[in-house]
């Protein structure tokens, strides 16, 4: 055992916004870890979880301070070293594991340098050692050529061994404390799976004491041992992990629970299905030269086939690199494909935009992923709105006034949103306004790339709520697309699964996620952590599974 | 596949040669619309419309324009950079007489320059919205605002009228000892410096603060990484391309653009040169020099392009 118990009281943090005030955004933190203890910091974007566990490090990001409070490390307190001494804790006591690994690494500098620094710096061992410490980690966490892996440069790897790499950053100094700040949120379920058990294994071997910042649940329910749910800097209930699982005190809580798993209250509206309205046979996209044959260099989808009607939505699901994004902008036609076309209202369409007539373009619309980044920070929301609705209907100033009022009221945003820029909206907010703006136009078709996913699972819920609303009530269809089945569950008619550019399963929602017969199907359910204790003990898929055994 | 480099540098000098051929094309189109007739200048007012008709066939200016730059392409390509109108002499003998002084003043002016602007650079990202920053922001900015021909004459004012430590003028013919040396180059080239230091430092800053607000610095303080070692050890490896950019677009100045510190301490090199080439409808000489300094600057660019590549492994091994 070498996990050290951690006493954390009235942690207090203040930040001074650029040219504002100071105020505090961390309230009144306290709670106690045995050593070997793994206490989950649970909330939304905001609450304030990561600043708190980075001030575990004695650390504030810029324009923050630890305004007061204590952190005791055994017989340590941190807040009160002095800068180096601060510096021999980080890194060696106490050690940090980022969210993004990918951003974490120096581009510049080989794995083993960087995984072996911290304990080169603060003298723990020599290079030789270090290197084969680290080796024997790259092992314990499952990495491919652990001998070898350290030669590599950060993008020659994956990302799940890219995180894998950052633990064994992290415990080549045999930590008392480790910090792990939503270490699988980047990651695709398939692979959070993998990295999940490594993490879990070589914690517990140590008996290392840690922190687990996420705002999922389900995965927090298999790592940790206590949870601490915080909502605006402020606790908002702490207790056993059991406890918070089955009875939750406080109402935020509850709402974090039922936003964990949309499906359980949420479902597809019962419509009629209509005429068809976007057909898709075998289609090809790629990238790069083609060769003599029309084949291009790098196909990222092939042999795909699909059918919507008139008001159906379709839930393409898929890991990242799947192709799901290439085939959304294919049917916008911001690629075109080396194979096959697109049929929109039994028309086909071009494959470019330059063909395309202002009618289609109205008719089908996008709504993308990150709404910070499809909306014009330096535009009104009104002015957002308004530019389709010039773009497509010759409308006089007052119908288009109260056509811009309508589209708030179908999206439940206030009218005094109306006159802020994007940069003045909340997260849930911006993505509200984006849609708005794709059903301005009046869609047929809308098709939404991840719309859900850069969202808290709260605010993302309400979306997918509001998504299931219009549904029923405009009768648009969706090509919706997602790596969370349980998204796709409540909004979709019908499923696609997406596996390498090819499609390997489709059908009915119901039928394919409850009685999937491709072996990646299976594997991409049941990789889904289950918001009970002891799942990923039991779960038996891993990336070493074979995935792509095919099942005829 | 390692290839990268040689392919890199066997491209980029292709596109250099069409470069420069198209640089040939502008310089001699205006050249030729420059108003004024090279015989004329050269003979003077009072010279009878027959002389100068006799000269105009001697040089060739008779012939049409397309004609003359063919024979000037051609001359160029096989190393005869032809005779300079003006003075009779050989082009290349007129440059290989400024040449060496131009390049020795670039040199130590860029030894002086580069790591100082790199010391600043560096230290104002260490110190951001220090002290220490603030009071290197004043300086690089006031030396940017500050026009040179400003800084050189205050210097001449300074340390040869006033304080009488240094002479006004660079003869470089008089130079004996390492003392006169010194003497004649250190007003040149602190007015030199004062330019491109600033440039150069402003942006070493702007792309190291980039780098030292990403998450790896972070995670690198979080390893318990010492501030110094952050810095050159993590930040400043990925902030060679732009700096390395940065500097290459000074130094390029150090060829041509040193008109001004040339005329006012009487410096004989090539930037000179070519500007008495313009006055004088010099063609072959004015086409010679721009060569020279869009050579060198492409040069810069390509070197500055490889210090990019060869910092990024991302780039190196692709």
């Amino acid at each position: 055992m070498q996990g050290e118990s951690l006493t954390v009281r009235n942690l207090e943090i203040c930040a001074t916004p650029l040219g504002g005030e100071e105020h505090s955004i961390v309230n009144n933190i306290g709670f106690t870890l045995a050593p070997g203890e793994v206490m989950a910091l649970i909330g939304e974007s905001g609450s304030g979880k990561t600043t708190i566990a980075l001030a575990m490090l004695g650390y504030a990001r810029r324009g923050c301070r630890i305004a007061g409070g204590s952190v005791r490390l055994g017989e340590t307190e941190i807040l009160e070293l002095n800068a180096v001494q601060t510096r021999r804790l980080r890194g060696h006591r106490v050690a940090y594991i980022a969210q993004s690994a990918a951003a974490a690494f120096n581009p510049s500098r080989s794995l083993m340098d960087q995984v072996i620094e911290g304990a080169l710096i603060h003298g723990v061992m020599d290079r030789h050692s270090a290197q084969q410490k680290a080796v024997q980690l790259f092992r314990e966490l499952a990495l491919p050529e652990p001998e070898r892996i350290g030669m590599r440069y950060p993008h020659q790897v994956s990302g799940g061994q890219l995180q894998r790499i950052m633990a064994a950053m992290a415990l080549i100094t045999d930590p008392a404390l480790v910090i792990l700040d939503e270490p699988t949120t980047a990651l695709d379920v398939t692979t959070q799976i993998d990295v999940l058990r490594a993490f879990k294994k070589v914690m517990r071997e140590r008996g290392t004491t840690a922190i687990y910042v996420s705002h999922d649940l389900a995965v927090v329910a298999q790592m940790a041992d206590q949870v601490l749910v915080l909502k605006g800097g402020q606790e908002q209930e702490q207790g056993r992990i059991a406890q918070i699982l089955e009875q939750p005190a406080h109402e935020y809580t509850r709402s974090l629970l039922a936003a964990a798993r949309p499906d359980a209250h949420l479902s597809p509206p019962e419509t009629a299905r209509g005429d068809e309205l976007l057909r898709i046979d075998d289609l090809q996209v790629g990238y790069g030269q083609r060769d003599r044959n029309g084949h291009p260099d790098k196909v990222v989808l092939d042999h795909i086939q699909l059918r919507i009607d008139r008001g159906q939505a379709l839930g393409v699901i898929g890991e990242s690199g799947s192709g799901k994004s290439t085939l959304a902008r294919t049917v916008a036609g911001l690629v075109a494909p080396s194979r096959g076309a697109v049929q929109f209202n039994r028309r086909e369409l071009s494959p470019t935009l330059r063909g395309r007539t202002s009618e289609q373009f109205r008719r089908i619309q996008m709504v993308f992923q990150s709404a910070d980044n499809a909306l014009n920070p330096a535009h009104s929301v009104r002015r957002l709105l308004n530019r389709p609705l010039e773009t497509y209907f010759s409308l006089d100033r007052n119908v288009r006034r109260c056509r811009v009022e309508e589209l708030m009221d179908l999206v439940k945003l206030p009218h005094t949103l109306l006159d802020r820029k994007p940069g003045e909206l909340s997260g849930g907010q911006k993505q509200r306004v984006n849609l708005a703006r794709a059903l301005a136009a009046e869609p047929d078709l809308i098709l939404c790339d991840e719309v859900t996913s850069a969202l808290d699972t709260v605010v993302g819920a309400a979306i997918l709520e509001l998504l299931v609303e219009l549904r029923r009530e405009l009768g648009v269809a969706y090509l919706f697309i997602s790596h969370d089945i349980s998204t796709v569950r409540s909004l979709c008619d019908d499923v696609m699964v997406l596996y390498q550019g090819e499609c390997v399963e489709s059908g009915r929602c119901e039928e394919v996620l409850t009685r999937p017969q491709h072996n990646y199907t299976r594997k991409l359910i049941g990789s889904v952590p289950e918001l009970r204790q002891g799942w990923l003990e039991t779960c038996q898929w891993s990336t070493q599974t074979e995935a792509s055994a095919p099942l005829v | 596949m390692r290839n990268a480099i040689p392919v890199l540098v066997l491209g980029r000098l292709s596109s250099s040669l069409v470069t420069l051929f198209l640089v040939s094309l502008v310089i001699f189109a205006i050249t030729s619309m420059l108003p004024g007739d090279t015989a004329q200048l050269i003979l003077g007012q009072f010279a009878t419309p027959d002389q100068v008709a006799a000269l105009r066939t001697e040089l060739g200016l008779d012939q049409p324009a397309l004609l003359r730059y063919w024979h000037w392409l051609s001359g160029f390509m096989t190393g005869n950079l032809g005779m300079s109108a003006s003075n009779g002499v050989s082009v290349t003998q007129l440059m290989s007489d400024r040449l060496p002084n131009s390049l020795l003043l670039a040199a130590i002016t860029t030894a002086i320059s580069v790591p100082l602007a790199l010391i600043m650079g560096i230290t104002a990202a260490m110190r951001r919205g220090g002290a220490v920053d603030r009071v290197l922001n004043l300086v690089t900015l006031s030396m940017v605002a500050v026009p040179e021909f400003l800084v050189a004459t205050l210097a001449v004012l300074l340390f040869a009228v006033k304080l009488d430590w240094l002479p006004a003028l660079s003869y470089v013919s008089t130079v004996e000892s390492f003392g006169d040396f010194m003497k004649i180059y250190a007003m040149p080239v602190l007015t030199l410096c004062c330019v491109l230091i600033a440039q150069m430092a402003r942006m070493t800053r702007a792309a190291l603060i980039d780098q030292l607000d990403s998450a790896y610095v972070e995670m690198a303080r979080l390893k318990g990484v010492p501030p110094m070692r952050r810095v050159l050890r993590h930040a400043l490896p990925n902030a060679v391309g732009p700096i390395a950019n940065a500097v290459a677009l000074s130094l390029s100045y150090l060829l041509g653009g040193v008109i001004i510190v040339e005329t006012i301490f009487n410096y004989p090199g090539i930037a000179s040169l070519m500007v008495d080439a313009v006055s004088n409808r010099d063609l072959a000489l004015v086409q010679a020099c721009a060569m020279l300094f869009c050579s060198a600057y492409l040069v810069l660019v390509m070197m500055a392009d490889l210090c990019a590549i060869l910092s990024n492994p991302r780039l190196r091994n692709r």
